[in-house]
């Protein structure tokens, strides 16, 4: 599991991730927050429907392609939580909504 | 939304926001996009937050030192737009970019690309699955988060990263499991020859030796030499293999934090037709410039890292360099005082450069690393492994377009970002050529993936335009 170490230096919100109720920071990003919830992985690929995980935080490898509010292939690690948002896993191509 | 501006600087780390303080400074009027959430590049991540729960310490001085940054910054009156997605650039230096799923079009006399640097993609078996990242987003989490990933934790790699990052979790007292040092043999001799540079910047050699000492004293193994690092496991990473003095050891790992330097991040200048030439020593594209950052693009500028790798202060330097040409162009200084900011910041600039060759010749790139073997992926997001890029030159694919327009490869989501540099040696290597000699991977618009809404977005005034 991930460690939360030394001061949590923003106020605490809930957010869902994958249908759970996690307390995360605010400033942390969703990619952050998925982790910290044990999510792992966090899409499927559409090539292979091979399991991934974020891998650069920094917005240059998009693997923490996620679906956020509902919103598929949204990266998470660029994005900041915002109380109640809806976290899940991307598995396979983003569909357009119905 | 359309506007127009003098400067539009794109990043807002050290260079990004030097430069935006200095043409601020000068009445230019500036808009700074950013893809981040919150100012200070990756160096200076969420400084601001730490700085206010009074934590900034804990990082290291630093860090602490970028909150003055920061603050200055946010003081300086450019127009500050986060979390704002550039996806665009045209040669008449009309910037489009989305935010919160819009976007707009904003024409600028000049534009600063201030982008930073990224980890060099590490293409070694196994790299792809869940619970191996480099060490610049443990870093990230450590920053933003105060997050620690989960134990046992692995640290493959080498540079001053891998350093720094292994005594900050000895510091927040959540050691590592080891160090995997890869390093080639015969630093020492190399860097031996640099050394009087480095010297001349002993603090950057201090803080080396300091993480060092940290490591040591806390009874992380260190373990030297090592080559042929794997990630194992099946749904996620389980173990690490890996070789050294011709022995393969094999240990539980649930996080492999990879680093092998870092490199310009030159989508942006690329995507713009910039031109730019094969660095042999970062052995990477780098933008070519004059003396004040200016590309072969007239009012297109890169400054920092994205303009070849210096570090902070440097970038902070290059940064304000780059907005005071700027300046000087439409008229708000003059030349002599142009010529006095130039004798000042060019001085500087010099000094700070001086530990590259000793950190270039001690860290080089390894081989292993730019020509992987026939089963290790390339392109993760099209999931495809060197012995494809094989065949496709093998077929007939001269560079890396040809073999992009055969396979996919670099047609994903990250544009490349990943693959290109792994792409563009690999193909050298099958075909005998220097790396310098093949044309690089074209970089095409949108330079992130966007939404027919965002697209859609763009004002109508533009579309019609866009349509003769």
């Amino acid at each position: 599991m991930y460690t939360r170490i030394g001061p949590a230096t923003g106020p605490k919100l809930t957010v869902h991730v994958d249908g759970r109720p996690v307390t995360v920071r605010a400033g942390d990003s969703v990619a952050a927050a998925a982790m910290l919830a044990g999510l792992l992985p966090t899409r499927l690929t559409p090539v292979s429907g091979a399991p991934r995980a974020p891998y650069c935080m920094m917005g240059v490898c998009f693997e923490c392609l996620m679906t956020i509010d509902g919103v598929a292939a949204r990266q998470a690690c660029l994005e900041s939580v915002r109380e109640g948002m809806r976290i899940e896993v991307q598995s396979g191509r983003r569909t357009l909504a119905p | 939304m359309s506007a127009a501006c003098d400067l539009v600087i794109l990043g807002a780390g050290p260079a990004g926001m030097s430069a935006a303080i200095a043409a601020s400074r000068c009445g230019l009027s500036t808009i700074v996009l950013d893809d981040q959430p919150e100012p200070g590049g990756q160096i200076y991540r969420a400084v601001e937050r730490r700085a206010r729960s009074g934590d900034a310490a804990s990082l290291g001085q630093d860090h602490a030192a970028g909150a003055a940054l920061v603050e200055a910054f946010r003081g300086c009156g450019a127009d500050y737009r986060p979390a704002t997605q550039v996806w665009q650039i045209e040669r008449d230096l009309t910037v489009l970019a989305s935010h919160a799923g819009v976007s707009s079009a904003l024409a600028a006399t000049a534009i600063v690309i201030a982008t930073g640097a990224a980890e060099r993609p590490v293409p070694i078996p196994g790299w792809t699955l869940p619970g191996v990242m480099t060490v610049g987003a443990g870093q990230i989490l450590l920053k933003a988060s105060a997050m620690v990933p989960p134990q046992p934790l692995w640290i493959a790699g080498q540079g001053p990263l891998p350093l720094l990052y292994a005594a900050q979790l000895i510091e927040a007292g959540m050691p590592p499991s080891g160090i995997l040092d890869t390093t080639p043999p015969g630093a020492l001799a190399r860097g031996w020859r640099h050394l009087p540079g480095a010297l001349a910047n002993w603090r950057y050699l201090a803080k080396g030796l300091n993480y060092l000492a940290t490591i040591k004293r806390a009874g992380v193994p260190l373990v030297r030499h090592v080559t042929e690092v794997a990630a194992r496991g099946g749904g996620r990473l389980t173990s690490v293999r890996y070789a050294t003095r011709g022995r393969v050891h094999e240990v539980a790992a649930a996080t492999l934090l990879l680093h092998e330097g870092v490199v310009p991040q030159v989508q942006v200048s690329q995507s713009v037709g910039a031109r730019h030439i094969w660095d042999d020593m970062l052995q990477a594209p780098v933008p070519v410039l004059d003396a004040w950052g200016e590309t072969s693009l007239p009012g297109l500028f890169a400054a920092g890292d994205a303009a070849g790798i210096g570090g902070a202060a440097l970038a902070a330097i290059r940064g304000q360099r780059a907005a005071l040409r700027v300046a000087h162009r439409v008229g708000r200084i003059d030349d002599g005082q142009l010529q006095e900011l130039d004798e000042a910041t060019g001085l500087k600039m010099r000094r700070h450069d001086q530990i590259r060759p000793f950190l270039n010749a001690v860290f080089p790139p390894r081989r292993a690393i730019h020509v992987p073997g026939d089963d290790v992926i390339v392109c993760r997001c099209e999931e495809l492994s060197a012995r494809d890029i094989r065949q496709a030159v093998e077929a007939g694919c001269v560079g890396p377009n040809q073999v992009k327009a055969m396979t996919r490869c670099g047609m994903g989501p990250c544009q490349g970002r990943q693959c290109a540099l792994t792409l563009q040696q690999i193909i050298a290597d099958a075909r005998g050529v220097p790396a310098a000699v093949l044309e690089c991977l074209t970089i095409r618009p949108p330079l992130r993936p966007i939404t027919l809404g965002e697209l859609a977005s763009l004002d109508h005034d533009r579309a019609g335009a866009n349509r003769m």
